[in-house]
């Protein structure tokens, strides 16, 4: 087993046993995992929603740069792969074309 | 002002105490329930269905071992139709292949699995079953092949301690994503058999070295959560992350508590789900009202400027060790009770005593 490594050509979805959604108790999306809850924030959220098995990680980092014009595009795409590259090394994605 | 009361986030779920190890370590409480005291199938699944309208999200079901259990996979099947997270905590040592496909069909989103050692003979011993650790693993092997995560989790003190290098290749050999390392807690039996499981200070460090270098190295690759024995700390642990905030455990019998150790604090009346509903439990009973927030606090713990981090460590602990559930944790330095862990290390630096076996009594 490797470490799966997240660059600007990754294609990610979320690992198998995990488990995202919108809680109606609390109204917030929460991330589900073995004996952990995440909750993670606005951005985080809607990074999460781009990971769908199809989108890119460039296609993402797109697309929040087309939302966040008073950001650089650089500094956003450090901090998506950052981002994806934590969730992925807790062994919550996976890479879209292994099965 | 009485505290904020948010939702329960987790429910432990203790099908039963029946298991078929019978480790000198367990959580279980020394007075074992017994069988017939159960709750039957239709009272679990009426708990699982109140539990996810309350706001839980994940459930452990545990025990004892909860695969004693026939219903196990209906239970599993309910949680999920409440879209409930589940995983199961086990000892592995009932039931394979069949089994977890069952689970894993009813919608089983992990498993922990104990082990009480990586090599067979000391793990056995320690289990207090022959055979425990090749019945562990084929059991492992089941879990990866229905595709489910699985966590190895490892027991540790002074008569294992030297082995954590090889209990991370182990991990790393059955296909497990996560460790758990996992200083024994000196609660119930534990508490019985403290001198002999408390490692030496010199003992835990090495351990601890070799852990942070694994964590690095194994990066993405098995994640190693460490517990510590809080009584080699300097503040106490966070128990629960304080009572009655985020935790709700149900015993076999159905008595709700905050913690699985704390049927042993006197003074308190634990309702039962056979009576009231969890909601009403959760933010009406008095024993889950009893520690909750700052207000019951004494000194040092009172005007200590992490009363809101560490929640003033263990209720259970406190009084197991200075007699007093409204104290602070003794393992605190600033506990005027500090002492009675000062001692136990002491003793911890001379050879350890012989197992008192968990029995029924």
């Amino acid at each position: 087993m490797e470490r799966l490594e997240v660059s600007a050509t990754s294609v990610l979805r979320l690992a198998p046993h995990i488990v995202f959604r919108f809680d109606e108790t609390r109204q917030r999306w929460i991330m589900m995992a073995p004996e952990r809850l995440m909750l993670p924030d606005e951005q985080a959220v809607e990074i999460l929603q781009l990971v769908d098995g199809k989108t890119g990680v460039a296609a993402i980092i797109d697309a929040l740069a087309t939302r966040y014009t008073q950001a650089p595009r650089e500094l956003i795409a450090t901090d998506v792969t950052a981002m994806l590259q934590d969730l992925a090394d807790k062994g919550c994605l996976a890479d879209a074309a292994a099965r | 002002m009485p505290p904020r009361v948010d939702p329960p986030l987790a429910l432990l779920a203790e099908l039963s105490h029946r298991c078929p190890l019978s480790c000198p370590y367990c959580s279980n409480p020394v007075a074992l329930e017994r069988a017939a005291s159960e709750l039957g199938e239709a009272e679990w699944r009426r708990v699982l269905a109140e539990a996810a309208s309350l706001g839980v999200l994940q459930v452990h079901f545990s025990g004892g071992e909860p695969m004693v259990r026939r219903d196990l996979p209906s239970l599993i099947a309910a949680a999920s139709d409440h879209g409930l997270y589940s995983n199961l905590i086990t000892s592995g040592t009932l039931g394979g292949e069949r089994e977890i496909s069952a689970f894993a069909a009813a919608g089983l989103k992990h498993v922990q699995l104990s082990f009480q050692d990586f090599e067979p003979t000391n793990n056995d011993r320690i289990a207090g079953l022959a055979g425990a650790h090749a019945r562990k693993t084929s059991f492992a092997a089941a879990v990866r092949a229905a595709g489910l995560p699985l966590t190895v989790n490892m027991v540790v003190h002074r008569q294992n301690l030297g082995g954590v290098p090889e209990m991370i290749d182990m991990a790393l050999a059955l296909g497990a994503r996560r460790l758990e390392i996992a200083h024994v807690q000196y609660y119930a039996w534990a508490l019985a058999n403290r001198a002999a499981f408390l490692p030496s200070r010199q003992q835990l460090d090495d351990a601890t070295r070799i852990v942070e270098a694994a964590r690095t190295r194994l990066k993405g690759i098995l994640a190693i959560d460490y517990v510590v024995p809080d009584y080699h700390g300097v503040r106490p642990k966070s128990c629960m992350n304080g009572w009655g905030r985020q935790f709700l455990n149900v015993t076999p019998s159905g008595k709700a508590v905050p913690c699985h150790a704390a049927e042993s604090l006197p003074g308190l009346v634990f309702p039962s789900v056979r009576d009231s509903s969890l909601a009403d439990i959760w933010y009406r009973s008095d024993a889950f009202n009893r520690f909750r927030g700052t207000d019951w606090m004494a000194e040092p713990c009172r005007s200590c400027d992490r009363r809101e981090i560490d929640w003033g460590g263990c209720r259970c602990q406190a009084f197991l060790l200075a007699g007093d559930a409204g104290r602070a944790d003794p393992v605190c330095a600033l506990s005027p009770d500090h002492g009675v862990v000062e001692a136990a290390l002491q003793q911890a630096e001379s050879a350890p005593p012989a197992f008192v076996y968990r029995h029924f009594s």
